[in-house]
């Protein structure tokens, strides 16, 4: 009964990135690949005898050990991915580094990262390197899937939330200045464009994966110009999508919504600011910082990692740090480049894995460590076999 | 000459005797602004609960629907403004904002007027009204005036719109200031800045300047700081691990709204605001809630719980214990609770059995 039943919630869970929701399936028949049915976008071609390169940016904290973890696992079961390491020191005054990274990802189109430190005691013309990678690289839509998930105690139960958040503008244009002595003025830029484009990309992923309903989150009430347009965009947007219900919540309300009653929301579609306070508060709703993975994405590039851009210091080289969330993310990665088999069999894995309470790490309440949890991994994708073109 | 000396003695005389008896008494006055919809009703339960519990407090009702002044600025009316400023107190309901009306809303006109500069939230966990969160017992105190709110935007070209943020020296150093003392008179261990400098590294990092700086005066108060995405990850897992926060504008609002999500919403949220000049008006953040308004349906706790805080803000703990342990037992009791707490008695009901529960205090 209880074997069915995490059969179940397994086979609930893969199917949004199948791209099967809304359709149902039966707990004892097996989930179908649809790599028929995904969308129409052609992964960057593999450059030599079918392998892929990526981009991999260790970071600081928790991201190196966590990277080579991935790495061992991509090793071990085979997958023809490649890495190519750029470095970036957080401490240097200098862009070169980021630039060099920014250069490597215009080559191979996809990176991995962990997240590289800011020190926010530097002045002002040190930019956030994350920031500068992302604006470099226009990765105009941060997508996060914020799902329950099997075997994680937490309060609120049956969540699935898509937030996709813009990623380029909005407060987060390091625009600053000061005029005055003891005044600072930092500007919000909301543009049109920008508005139009990440409320068209919100829509199509709605579609796409069967959703019902978009919600956009916004402080129109205070800032009617600037969230006015945004919100004005997402409106235009919708009408072109009318078999999508289009609503829309002021942000403080959505905080208070998501406390009490998260399981409201399907799709939410927001500015920088709030998309980052609504994306920390959904990865805590379902578990924490260590099981929700992100995504970034470009009209031309992609950048995978954890959802939450924590570095993690305090906890890093311990072998305490939840792998689960850059794990999930290198899966993502999989799926972007097309290589659906292989980020269903380890995604697959993972998740028996994290069902499992004895191998908990330190965030989820247990004991596990690190590599305990990655070895388990590992030998969950052994037991399902080797992959054959029949196999999913 | 001498008969007008002598009467001006008199007078001045008579006053003082009559601010003698004010003082033995203690009677303070106290500016209650009912507000609209259920603004009304629920003033006038938390009047009946201070009578039953003999609160030394005169209230002066006032009405502050805007009116237009010389020189065409909107404001507050004058003799709500005279009343403000003699009694420094002031109590308020919930106001309508008005949409198309012409003038800014209610609340915006108060905090000029005032210059309410903090916006202080205690959020403690309401035994017998459960959520999914337990034991939560912090205070959000946010810089009200400036910040992402200060309201300048501007559309650069067709498409391209800019808003400014504002962050002074001056505001920083003065919420900061307001939020030790909040911590060292109430006897809270630290207290945290929420920021986000490592994007906003200028104006957050001026805040942070700030607060830095403050915090050097207030060695018995511990300090921390932490970014504002660190803070919703940790407060939505665990909010135990926070005490007091200090935060400009925007965030507070968001934080602060997160926060009375997590202990039932605004329903039984109480909120204070700080003026410069001593000056201090405490009011429920909820709606007018025009549906219900007149129908004795409405939950007085919210502005019950702020006016609670004003008694803590005035000096008078003993008091505000006994009330507050009264509506608190009365909720933990669950036999009389309005509709919004899952109850279905009246608030006349639920008023009621707070003034018997008060008076069995004694």
């Amino acid at each position: 009964m209880s074997a069915a039943r995490s059969v179940l919630s397994l086979s609930k869970i893969l199917q949004p990135w199948t791209g099967l929701k809304g359709s149902t399936v039966s707990v004892m028949r097996p989930v179908m690949c649809t790599r028929r049915e995904k969308s129409s976008y052609t992964p960057p071609p593999a450059k030599y005898g079918g392998r892929h390169t990526v981009t991999l940016i260790p970071g600081d904290g928790i991201g190196p050990e966590l990277l080579n973890h991935a790495q061992e696992l991509f090793r071990f079961c085979c997958v023809p991915v490649d890495f190519e390491v750029v470095n970036v020191d957080s401490s240097l005054t200098s862009e070169d580094e980021i630039n060099n990274a920014v250069t490597a990802i215009r080559r191979n189109g996809v990176a991995l990262k962990g997240n590289i430190e800011t020190n926010h005691n530097l002045p002002p013309s040190h930019k956030s390197r994350n920031n500068l990678l992302r604006t470099s690289l226009d990765l105009y839509a941060n997508v996060m899937h914020c799902q329950t998930l099997p075997g994680v105690q937490t309060r609120h139960k049956d969540i699935d939330i898509i937030i996709i958040r813009e990623n380029t503008e909005g407060e987060y244009s390091s625009l600053e200045h000061e005029n005055v002595p003891g005044v600072v003025e930092s500007l919000k830029i909301i543009t049109r464009v920008n508005s139009l484009r990440i409320a068209e990309y919100a829509f199509r992923q709605a579609r796409e994966k069967g959703r019902r309903r978009v919600t956009a989150v916004h402080k129109a009430n205070i800032m009617k110009l600037g969230d006015g347009l945004f919100l004005q965009c997402c409106k235009e947007v919708a009408a072109g999508y009318p078999d999508i219900t289009f609503d829309n919540m002021i942000v403080d309300n959505t905080t208070m919504q998501l406390v009490s009653k998260p399981q409201q929301f399907d799709v939410m579609v927001m500015p920088n600011l709030y998309g980052n306070v609504v994306s920390n508060v959904c990865a805590g709703l379902v578990g924490g910082p260590g099981l929700v993975p992100g995504a970034n994405y470009g009209k031309d590039y992609a950048v995978f990692e954890t959802a939450t851009r924590n570095t993690g210091k305090s906890i890093a080289n311990k072998n305490i740090a939840n792998p689960t969330a850059t794990l999930l993310a290198s899966c993502l990665m999989l799926d972007h480049l097309g290589l659906h088999d292989y980020a269903s069999m380890i995604r697959k894995a993972i998740l028996r894995t994290l069902s499992e309470t004895r191998l908990h790490t330190a965030d989820l309440g247990g004991q596990g460590t690190t590599s305990e949890v990655v070895q388990s991994i590992m030998k969950e994708v052994q037991k399902g076999g080797p992959l054959t073109s029949e196999k999913i | 000459m001498s008969s007008m000396m002598i009467l001006l003695v008199l007078k001045c005389l008579s006053q003082i005797i009559f601010y003698c008896i004010c003082f033995a008494f203690q009677m303070q006055t106290v500016t209650i602004i009912p507000g609209d919809g259920i603004g009304p009703e629920i003033s006038t339960s938390v009047i009946k609960i201070f009578e039953a519990a003999k609160v030394p407090i005169q209230w002066e009702e006032r009405n502050v629907t805007a009116i237009k002044g010389p020189g065409g600025k909107w404001m507050i009316p004058p003799e709500a403004k005279e009343s403000m400023d003699k009694s420094k107190i002031g109590l308020k309901g919930p106001l309508k904002t008005p949409i198309a009306a012409g003038h800014p809303s209610m609340n915006l006109l108060l905090r000029k007027t005032f210059d309410l500069y903090a916006n202080v939230r205690p959020c403690v966990s309401i035994e017998g009204y459960k959520t999914p969160y337990t034991d939560v017992d912090l205070v959000t105190i946010r810089e009200n005036t400036e910040g992402e709110y200060s309201g300048i935007e501007h559309v650069i070209v067709d498409g391209v719109v800019q808003s400014i943020k504002l962050i002074t020296e001056e505001a920083s150093r003065r919420i900061a200031e307001y939020a030790f003392e909040y911590a060292r008179n109430n006897q809270r261990n630290s207290v945290t800045a929420v920021h986000k400098a490592n994007i906003m590294r200028m104006s957050d990092g001026l805040f942070l300047r700030k607060c830095r700086e403050v915090a050097e005066n207030f060695k018995d108060v511990k300090f921390t700081e932490m970014y504002l995405d660190t803070v919703c990850l940790n407060m939505v897992q665990d909010p135990t691990q926070f005490d007091v926060l200090v935060m400009p504008n925007l965030y507070g609002d968001i934080l602060s709204d997160l926060c009375a999500g997590l202990i039932g919403g605004l329903g039984v949220t109480p909120s204070g605001n700080i003026g410069a000049n001593g000056v201090a008006i405490f009011e429920s953040v909820h709606g007018t809630a025009p549906d219900i308004a007149g129908m004795d349906l409405a939950n007085p706790t919210a502005l019950l719980l702020s006016a609670v805080m004003m008694l803590r803000h005035m000096g008078l703990h003993g008091h505000a214990k006994k009330i507050e342990t009264a509506c608190f037992d009365t909720i933990r009791d669950k036999k009389v609770l309005t509709k919004d707490l899952g109850g279905n008695s009246k608030c006349s009901e639920f008023t009621a059995e707070i003034c018997r529960r008060v008076q069995d205090l004694d």
